[in-house]
């Protein structure tokens, strides 16, 4: 049997940087999801952190119930800083490479004391304005990508998987709209 | 409650953080314009992520109740993560929607792209602190509301 190359390119248009650093990464993601949920019990997401956290500064009734997660929520989240920050020290800088490993040609990379970091392109006022709707939306919805999307799904949640479904399909149709309007980056 | 916590129940968070942190990086799901390219149908990788991710932890909540009963470090039993379903997951889910598909951020991929580097990505996460503000800020008006209203009756 021959393999139509037309499909072939096809296919290859859509994955234009292939899939393995996507596969491994996402891997990686699941894995210290797993280490925390074996060890403690508890499927961690990442945007309960942004009330928990401000518990600390306000007394509003709402934050005070995450009084009790407060801390090890931001231990997760130094973790989860210093863990890009691990990978900007390495594959990022090029002192480890990997065949599943592909670098980029998004945003700016610029280095500091030997280690390249990066930097994106998209205007301030889109991750402003960005940040707060994610910012309500999760905390409505009950979950984000991680919450809903790699604990809920992975614990076949019907909830979680029309929330990831609703905020899927919308941010698709949004980002489709702003592109329309010529919003680059 | 913290006090009797297991010794290694903050480092094992840490590490678990630091594998989820490099995972994104290593992903580029911490790159916006990454996100805003699936988004945008140029380049459908990153579901991987995602699926991979969802795959990896949904074989350890299928497999570690069977195994065990409670975590080690907190006694706490293995359970599924599940929410009970209302308007407020469309509601949310739609509102998260917009802001994800206009800045190409959500929570996670956005704390550790500050990890590699991306200090512009402050306004987004400055802007999920205001939005996360403002929704608790509604809820708790509304709740004391409607305590004081049952409270008069």
């Amino acid at each position: 049997m021959v393999t139509d190359p037309v499909l072939l390119q096809t296919v290859a248009d859509l994955f234009p940087n292939g899939i393995s650093r996507y596969a491994a990464g996402g891997l990686l993601v699941g894995l210290g999801t797993v280490l925390i949920y074996v060890g403690t019990g508890i499927p961690a997401g990442a945007s309960t952190f942004l009330e928990s956290t401000l518990s600390y500064a306000s007394d509003q009734s709402r934050f005070q119930q995450y009084v009790g997660s407060r801390d090890w929520r931001l231990v997760f989240t130094a973790g989860i800083i210093l863990g890009g920050l691990a990978f900007a020290a390495t594959f990022q800088s090029g002192l480890v490479t990997s065949s599943l490993y592909e670098p980029g040609t998004t945003g700016q990379l610029y280095e500091v004391a030997g280690v390249t970091f990066w930097t994106t392109d998209v205007q301030p006022w889109r991750l402003f304005v960005g940040g707060i709707l994610v910012g309500i939306g999760t905390r409505i919805g009950k979950g984000c990508t991680s919450g809903h999307g790699v604990c809920g799904v992975g614990s076949a949640s019907k909830t979680s998987l029309v929330g990831v479904l609703t905020f899927l399909t919308v941010a698709i149709g949004t980002a489709q709209v702003v592109a329309a309007l010529g919003v680059s980056p | 409650m913290s006090d009797d916590r297991h010794p290694l129940f903050e480092p094992l968070i840490f590490v678990g953080g630091l594998i989820f942190g490099f995972g994104l990086g290593f992903s580029h799901m911490a790159r916006p314009e990454v996100v805003l390219n699936f988004l945008q149908f140029d380049d459908l990788g990153l579901p991987f992520v995602m699926f991979g991710a969802a795959i990896v932890s949904g074989i350890a909540f299928a497999l570690l109740p069977r195994i065990r009963d409670a975590a080690p470090l907190t006694g706490t039993p293995y359970e599924r993560r599940l929410k009970p379903f209302d308007r407020n997951v469309l509601v949310g889910g739609t509102v998260f929607g917009v802001g994800w598909g206009l800045s190409g951020i959500c929570p996670g991929a956005a704390y550790a792209s500050l990890g590699v580097g991306n200090v512009t990505i402050l306004w987004a996460l400055a802007g999920m602190f205001v939005g996360a503000y403002a929704q608790g800020y509604w809820r708790s008006q509304r709740r004391a509301r409607n305590t004081a209203a049952t409270g008069a009756d």
